[in-house]
């Protein structure tokens, strides 16, 4: 790993004034303030200098700052796989004419996210193949995540304002594609497990073009957390990736407590890693099932679902939800976990692997399952990385980049697990890796399980957490900390980070802005589905029909996750 | 509605809507058939039978999983052909949070679908928006379709969508239904125009 200086002095070599690139000096990462101008250059440095090698284009996202000038900023996250730097990339742009060259030509991954920075924002991208709306329909006005725009003003979107491809609406009048003919796969499809639309121009069965619509499930998540509390987020991060609700909220934790500068305490830091490891297996789970499902094997998913009733049962004892469990909080855990927890894990530690077992007798040397998935959907390594991918999908390309080990946080770092690589980049090897994963994930949950400490659940920071109830009773100082937490609300430093997690799809992220007040000033996730998703219609050509269902199940493309 | 065995033979069927019926017994006293209204045979077919199209978009989908899943198993109620086709199914339950972008495919898929039709709104979004006040989710399907009933929760449990479909099933015995109201509507229309 270089230092900040080394990588400051390779990006002098080639911008060797300040006017065009200069550094922030502060900041939980590197930060390069980069114009308009210089922003394709810069990137290509970035991406194809052997010192900084940023191959992995994180996340592109907008910020409104009304009282500033410039107003609007393009903010860039840079990963380098082989350093393990991060680098950050901002464009400062004026109010009058947001607009700034697209970066879509050195990384693919930037497609869709400059797509919805136009969307929320109204930042257009020069050069882009297809700036459009993404998320909002297309008889939106506005854009909805500026400041001044009002959180509650709906547009009405009617029957035939439906965005539809150009291409979709050509008549094709070759001779030799007499058949060709245009096929919507979705929005409401039995395998498209949610909102997402796929429109593919079939000759026969083979898919000759496809091209995905997302923003069906658009709700509007990063505006509502600007509306709420630092802690009413956390009912909002659970509807997120909502089949492993639990790690969205210890990913906004983390970042947020990154900011205050705060650390739960190890009682609840092990905890957290118990409950997500389990709601990593859960959800792995239910990709493979749900896959299966699609492909046409029933029986495995009743399997399947019985191991995610028996963890539910688990969670809802710990806070009472089943699914979206809001049981993180800023600084810990809501509450303890109740008696008989330690047993209770114990007991889904011996009667997990044999349903696994199960599944896996019944389907990984199974020929039909095989034969539908082995050699369908490859991606290769350079490409899932080009495209942003992270996680499991990334994993089975060969590139075995894991957040747990390649930056441990929660004290993943004393856990023995490994991490499972694929080399095929097939439908076949996503399966593959996820069964591998959930039997790593039991491993770390054993391991957890026999280090859980002893002690409080949340830190005893005033600042950022309630004071126990028979202190405020009987203690001045509690009782004037609680007075300011509950009508002032917790305040959090001003500043920014960008904070990062292994959620089940990959990279979680949370880059948050904080102008000091008891309220998120911005929040932005970067969705390990989003990058996945973009590359699909791009793996579909050529392709039989069949093929896109098995290939959409083993992405596990959640659409709270993707739409937000 | 309640199904009651009579002593030997065919069941009686009692229901709120119809008028008692009248069990006929064979001089011997044996009973040979009984009688009820041809709308309360029909309704209590319907009842039992329910197609559902699961109209899942968001975490509820996730548990109307759950709801179909072996552990609480909706097929214990007679519902559990689940159906992807509009056409084919009489049961619409929208699971999730329905935007501004989708609620046009909604609107369509539940025009596709065959009468009589009902419409559970399961969780709090498709009943009220829930916690999404915001400018892309529409406040409540009510905005577009007709809701039979509606489940709170967010995500309700399992048992909440079962009670859900229980309810729903009274409903139709009773002739509580939206469609069933429209329909006794038009009838009671019809008879208006042609009378006196």
């Amino acid at each position: 790993m270089r230092s900040r200086e080394q990588r400051l002095a390779a990006v002098r070599e080639s911008f060797p004034d300040a006017a065009s690139v200069r550094e922030e000096p502060w900041g939980d990462q590197q930060t390069f303030v980069v114009t308009p101008d210089a922003l394709v250059s810069l990137a290509r440095v970035l991406k194809d200098d052997p010192r900084l090698d940023c191959k992995l284009l994180l996340d592109v996202c907008g910020a409104d700052y009304p009282e500033r000038s410039p107003r609007f900023e393009a903010v860039y996250h840079l990963y380098s796989l082989s350093h393990g730097h991060r680098i950050r990339l901002k464009v400062p742009l004026a109010e009058a004419d947001p607009r700034l060259p697209s970066v879509f030509p050195v990384w693919k991954a930037a497609d869709w996210f400059e797509r919805e920075a136009f969307d929320m924002f109204g930042l257009r991208f020069d050069g882009h193949p297809n700036l459009k709306r993404i998320l909002c329909h297309p008889s939106f006005q506005g854009h909805p995540l500026r400041k001044d725009y009002d959180p509650g003003q709906r547009w009405l979107l009617r029957e035939g304002e439906q965005d539809e491809p150009a291409w979709a609406r050509e008549v094709q009048e070759d001779e030799d594609h007499f058949e060709t003919q245009v096929l919507n796969l979705g929005p409401s499809h039995p395998a498209t497990h949610g909102t997402l639309r796929t429109v593919v121009r079939l000759d026969g069965e083979v898919i000759t073009r496809a091209e995905a619509e997302i923003g069906y499930l658009h709700r509007c998540f990063e505006k509502m957390s600007e509306q709420h509390t630092w802690n009413q987020v956390i009912p909002y991060t659970d509807r997120l990736n909502y089949c492993s609700a639990m790690m969205n909220g210890v990913g906004y934790a983390l970042t947020v407590e990154k900011l205050l500068k705060v650390e739960a305490p190890p009682r609840a830091q092990v905890i957290r890693v118990i409950l997500s490891e389990l709601s990593r297996i859960m959800d792995h789970l239910v990709c493979i099932g749900a896959n299966l499902n699609d492909v046409g094997a029933m029986t495995p998913f009743l399997y399947i679902y019985q191991a995610r009733e028996e963890i539910y049962s688990v969670l809802e004892a710990c806070c009472g939800g089943r699914l979206t469990m809001s049981y993180v909080r800023l600084g810990g855990l809501a509450n303890d976990v109740p008696p008989g927890f330690e047993d209770a894990v114990r007991y889904l530690l011996k009667r997990i692997p044999p349903l696994t077992d199960d599944m896996e007798r019944l389907i990984t040397e199974n020929r039909i399952f095989r034969q539908r998935t082995e050699g369908v959907g490859v991606l290769s390594a350079e490409d899932a990385v080009d495209w942003g991918w992270t996680g499991p999908c990334l994993r089975a390309s060969g590139v075995g980049y894991d957040v747990r080990k390649a930056h441990p946080y929660l004290g993943y770092e004393a856990f023995d697990f490994k991490v499972p690589v694929a080399t095929a980049g097939d439908t076949y090897a996503r399966y593959l890796v996820r069964v591998e994963e959930v039997r790593q994930s039991l491993g770390i949950v054993e391991q957890a399980l026999a280090s859980l400490p002893t002690g409080p659940v949340i830190t005893d920071d005033h600042r950022v957490a309630l004071p126990p109830k028979e202190k405020v009773y009987t203690e001045m100082e509690s009782l004037i900390w609680h007075f300011k937490l509950i009508m002032d609300g917790m305040k959090v430093p001003a500043g920014e980070t960008y904070g990062y997690t292994e959620a089940a799809n990959g990279e979680l992220g949370f880059y948050v802005v904080s102008d000091g007040g008891g309220k998120p000033y911005r929040i932005k996730v970067r969705p390990p589905c989003f990058a996945i998703f973009q590359a699909y219609p791009h793996m579909l050509t050529g392709r039989m029909v069949s093929d896109s269902v098995a290939i959409l199940g083993s992405l596990n493309i959640i659409a709270g996750e993707l739409d937000r | 509605m309640e199904v009651k065995a009579a002593s030997q033979g065919l069941p009686v069927i009692q229901s709120g809507s119809t008028p008692a019926p009248a069990a006929t017994r064979q001089p011997d006293g044996s009973q040979v058939f009984a009688t009820t209204r041809l709308e309360s045979l029909i309704d209590a077919a319907r009842k039992n039978s329910l197609w559902p199209l699961p109209f899942g978009t968001a975490c509820c989908a996730i548990e109307f999983m759950s709801v179909i899943m072996s552990h609480y198993d909706l097929s214990r109620f007679g519902a559990e052909v689940v159906r992807f086709s509009p056409r084919q199914s009489d049961l619409m339950i929208v699971a999730g949070t329905v935007t501004d972008k989708m609620a046009p495919v909604m609107v369509r898929i539940y025009e596709q679908m065959a009468e009589p039709k009902y419409v559970i709104s399961m969780g709090a979004c498709a009943c009220t928006g829930g916690f999404y006040r915001a400018y892309h989710v529409v406040q409540g399907i009510d905005e577009f379709i007709p809701v039979d009933v509606y489940v709170p929760g967010c995500p309700p449990t399992p048992e909440a969508l079962l009670q859900g479909v229980i309810r729903l099933q009274e409903m139709i015995a009773a002739g509580e239904t939206n469609y069933q109201r429209m329909v006794r509507a038009v009838k009671a229309a019809a008879a208006g125009e042609a009378g006196p």
